[in-house]
């Protein structure tokens, strides 16, 4: 009777789609990603296309006095500033001699500019309110990296002068900002060459420290380093705090419960939107589907039914066999 | 008259055991609060309980259905056209009324027919639709890079997820039920006494009385 099993199929997923459906969550997400995609013009491109002919690619020729000719050399990677990234930052705006002596105008540049000292944010944003500098500021003081600082650490070294552009966190750009975000870090601690400029600590292999997480790709994809290793602060944006190892968030409920503080860091910014549509954080679920956080109260409820429809219906049936 | 061979005793002891390990940690893991234990155990301990049991169960699976490819025994789960649905319905109606009114049971057990109607089609809905699925989507579970991403702008591991907890839940469903019709054997115990040492207790008809 292959028939009617392939009826009561085609019922039970369409049942299913039903009650989907009816959940809402077939949200179409029509609105287009619109990133800023019109070229930004700056008002200082051409003072800047002075440092970018060195600066902008990995050659650069300059003219030697002495022998009269022009010499080709390698510019090291890491005083390469990709323009296009440039000009898509936060402070795009910007010519290079905003934040750098205009000496640098000159090749080779003067020996003594490299002591010059570097503007920190607070330096020009100082008493934002829109971002709380000030707090994000006394958050920093109190990390773990703060004690770097003597090394070089300092903002900068997560926040890149030239290519830093704040994520606008929506539910389309999620996985993006996630990816972005966890760069920040990997950036330093998955390159030992970086990493050893700031200590003398051993290698620290992040793979291997985080292989307590099942599935670490699908996770480290779906929540940011910060989600586990910062104190949530109510008041900032994006917590700054982290913490000690020791105090890194390890145990599984804190993301996989009710409750979960994912809505408290990573959704923060609509988690007015908690049961959305019967489902427990339910903004979650543009994104991802967390075990445990993202309960459907109307499934629960069903279930619980059914399940006691059928208690009952054995407790009748087992009544009338004793009573027969 | 015996019935159950060595081999389907053997797969169905580890089935119902895997069974019960896999509701409870499904359960533990839906349900998780802020407190490190709900039910019997930690989040943690679920998920890789959880992942062994389904894994052991999965070949038990695979035993299953070669199992029934290659001996006699497939044969019980043939399903004939003609008179599916009166058939079905006159099982029915023997466990809600007929049974206890002294009728006679209208499939009785022989070697040729080991379930009733009923039964027939509760195990092929649980053993081919609703296994198959949930090993299927357990698997998208395990393995998230072979899910597809998402379907009408659903992520596709939630479709992947509602699929596995549905089938999950129906399969408990089963269970509870196949349990009890399990009493309805010629005494309370009898059916669960044949599923350990191979014997079907013969007689006409299930009678209650003895
Ligand atoms: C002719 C090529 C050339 C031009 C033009 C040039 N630079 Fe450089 N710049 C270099 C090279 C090569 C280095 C690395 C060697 C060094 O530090 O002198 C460098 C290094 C630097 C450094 C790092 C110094 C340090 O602390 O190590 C800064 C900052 C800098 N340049 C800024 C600028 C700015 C701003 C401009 C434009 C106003 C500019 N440069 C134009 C070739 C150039
Ligand atoms: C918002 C301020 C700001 C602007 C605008 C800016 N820089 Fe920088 N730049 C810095 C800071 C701060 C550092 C030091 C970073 C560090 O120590 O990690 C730096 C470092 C550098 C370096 C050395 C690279 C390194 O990693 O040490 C070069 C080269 C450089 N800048 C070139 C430029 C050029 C060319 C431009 C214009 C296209 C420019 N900068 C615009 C702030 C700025
Ligand atoms: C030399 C002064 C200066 C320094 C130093 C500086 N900024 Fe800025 N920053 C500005 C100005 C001015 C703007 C506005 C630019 C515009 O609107 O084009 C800006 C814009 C921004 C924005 C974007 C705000 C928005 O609404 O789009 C962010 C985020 C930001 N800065 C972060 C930082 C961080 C983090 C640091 C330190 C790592 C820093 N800035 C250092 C002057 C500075
Ligand atoms: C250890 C790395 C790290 C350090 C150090 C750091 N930040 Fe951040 N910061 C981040 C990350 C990661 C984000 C999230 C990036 C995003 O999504 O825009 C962020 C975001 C920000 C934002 C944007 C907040 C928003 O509303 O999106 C500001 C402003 C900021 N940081 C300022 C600072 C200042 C000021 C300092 C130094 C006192 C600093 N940061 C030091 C990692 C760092
Ligand atoms: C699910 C939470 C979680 C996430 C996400 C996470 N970590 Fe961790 N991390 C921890 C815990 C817990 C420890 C402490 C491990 C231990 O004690 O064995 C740790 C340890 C570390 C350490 C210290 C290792 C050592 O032994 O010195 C570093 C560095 C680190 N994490 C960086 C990162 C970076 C970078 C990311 C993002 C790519 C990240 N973490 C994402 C929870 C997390
Ligand atoms: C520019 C390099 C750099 C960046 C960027 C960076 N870190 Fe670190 N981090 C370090 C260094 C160096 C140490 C080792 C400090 C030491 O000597 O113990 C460290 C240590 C840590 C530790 C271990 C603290 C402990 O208790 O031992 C954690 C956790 C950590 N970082 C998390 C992060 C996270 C999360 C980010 C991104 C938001 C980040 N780091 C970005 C350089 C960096
Ligand atoms: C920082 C929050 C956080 C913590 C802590 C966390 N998880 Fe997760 N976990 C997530 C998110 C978010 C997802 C959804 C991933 C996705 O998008 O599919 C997930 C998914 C999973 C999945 C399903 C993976 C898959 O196949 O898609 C399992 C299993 C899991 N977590 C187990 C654990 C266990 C076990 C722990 C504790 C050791 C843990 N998680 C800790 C956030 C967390
Ligand atoms: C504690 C739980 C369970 C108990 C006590 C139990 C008990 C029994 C008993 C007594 C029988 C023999 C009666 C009959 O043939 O109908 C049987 C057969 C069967 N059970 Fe279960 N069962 C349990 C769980 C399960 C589960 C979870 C499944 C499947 C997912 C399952 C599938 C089957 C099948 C397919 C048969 C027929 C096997 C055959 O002879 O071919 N059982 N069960």
């Amino acid at each position: 009777m292959k028939f009617s099993i392939f009826r009561f199929l085609i019922l039970l997923v369409f049942t299913l789609l039903v009650s989907l459906k009816a959940n809402g969550i077939f949200r179409v997400q029509s609105e287009s990603i619109n990133q800023d995609s019109a070229a930004f013009i700056s008002p200082y491109e051409e003072d800047n296309q002075r440092c970018f002919v060195c600066h902008g690619q990995s050659k650069y020729t300059y003219k030697n006095e002495t022998l009269g000719r022009d010499i080709k050399a390698l510019m090291f990677s890491e005083r390469i500033i990709r323009k296009d990234e440039y000009y898509q930052s936060n402070h795009k705006s910007f010519s290079c001699t905003d934040c750098h002596s205009s000496e640098y105008a000159n090749f080779p540049h003067a020996g003594e500019l490299r002591m010059e000292p570097r503007l920190n944010c607070i330096d020009c944003h100082g008493g934002d309110e829109t971002y709380h500098f000030d707090g994000i500021e006394e958050e920093y003081k109190q990390s773990t990296h703060f004690k770097l600082e003597e090394e070089g650490f300092s903002c900068w070294e997560c926040h890149d002068p030239h290519t830093y552009k704040i994520s606008k966190r929506t539910s389309q750009n999620l996985k993006e900002t996630i990816a972005y975000d966890n760069a920040i870090c990997l950036n330093c601690h998955s390159d030992f060459d970086r990493f050893e400029l700031l200590t003398d600590h051993e290698e620290i292999n992040i793979l291997k420290k985080h292989d307590w997480l099942p599935n670490q790709s699908a996770h480290m994809a779906s929540v940011r380093c910060i989600e586990c290793h910062t104190q949530i602060n109510e008041n900032l944006p994006v917590a700054h705090l982290i913490k000690p190892k020791t105090e890194a968030v390890k145990r599984c409920n804190e993301c996989h419960s009710q409750n979960s503080m994912l809505m408290a860091s990573l959704y923060k910014f609509e988690s007015k939107e908690k049961r959305k549509d019967g489902f427990f954080n339910g903004i979650i679920l543009n994104q991802s589907y967390v075990i445990g956080a993202n309960r459907n109260e109307y499934l629960n409820f069903m279930s619980l039914i059914i399940f006691g429809g059928i208690l009952a219906v054995i407790g009748i049936h087992v009544f009338f066999r004793i009573n027969k | 008259m015996y019935l159950y061979p060595k081999w389907i005793r053997a797969w169905h002891i580890l089935n119902s055991i895997l069974f019960i390990i896999l509701i409870v940690t499904g359960l533990s893991m839906q349900y998780t609060g802020k407190k490190d234990y709900v039910l019997v155990v930690g989040f943690e301990e679920a998920v890789r309980w959880h992942n062994i049991s389904a894994i052991i169960l999965t070949i038990n699976y695979i035993f299953f259905v070669a199992g029934n490819l290659f001996t006699r025994n497939g044969r019980y789960y043939r399903v004939k056209r003609e008179h599916f649905f009166s058939d079905l319905f006159k099982q029915l109606k023997y466990y809600s009324w007929g049974m206890f009114h002294g009728e006679k049971h209208p499939f009785p057990v022989t070697m040729e027919r080991k379930f009733n109607p009923l039964q027939k089609l509760s195990y092929i809905l649980a053993m081919y639709v609703a296994l198959p699925l949930i090993i299927i989507s357990g698997l998208g579970l395990l393995f998230p890079e072979i899910v597809v991403k998402g379907l009408m702008g659903v992520s596709g591991m939630l479709l992947t997820d509602l699929l596995h907890i549905t089938m999950g839940f129906f399969l408990s469903v089963f269970m509870i039920i196949h349990v009890y019709t399990c009493t309805l054997g010629k005494r309370p115990e009898s059916l669960f006494r044949g599923m350990i040492t191979g014997y079907h207790a013969t007689e006409d008809h299930y009678d209650l009385e003895d």
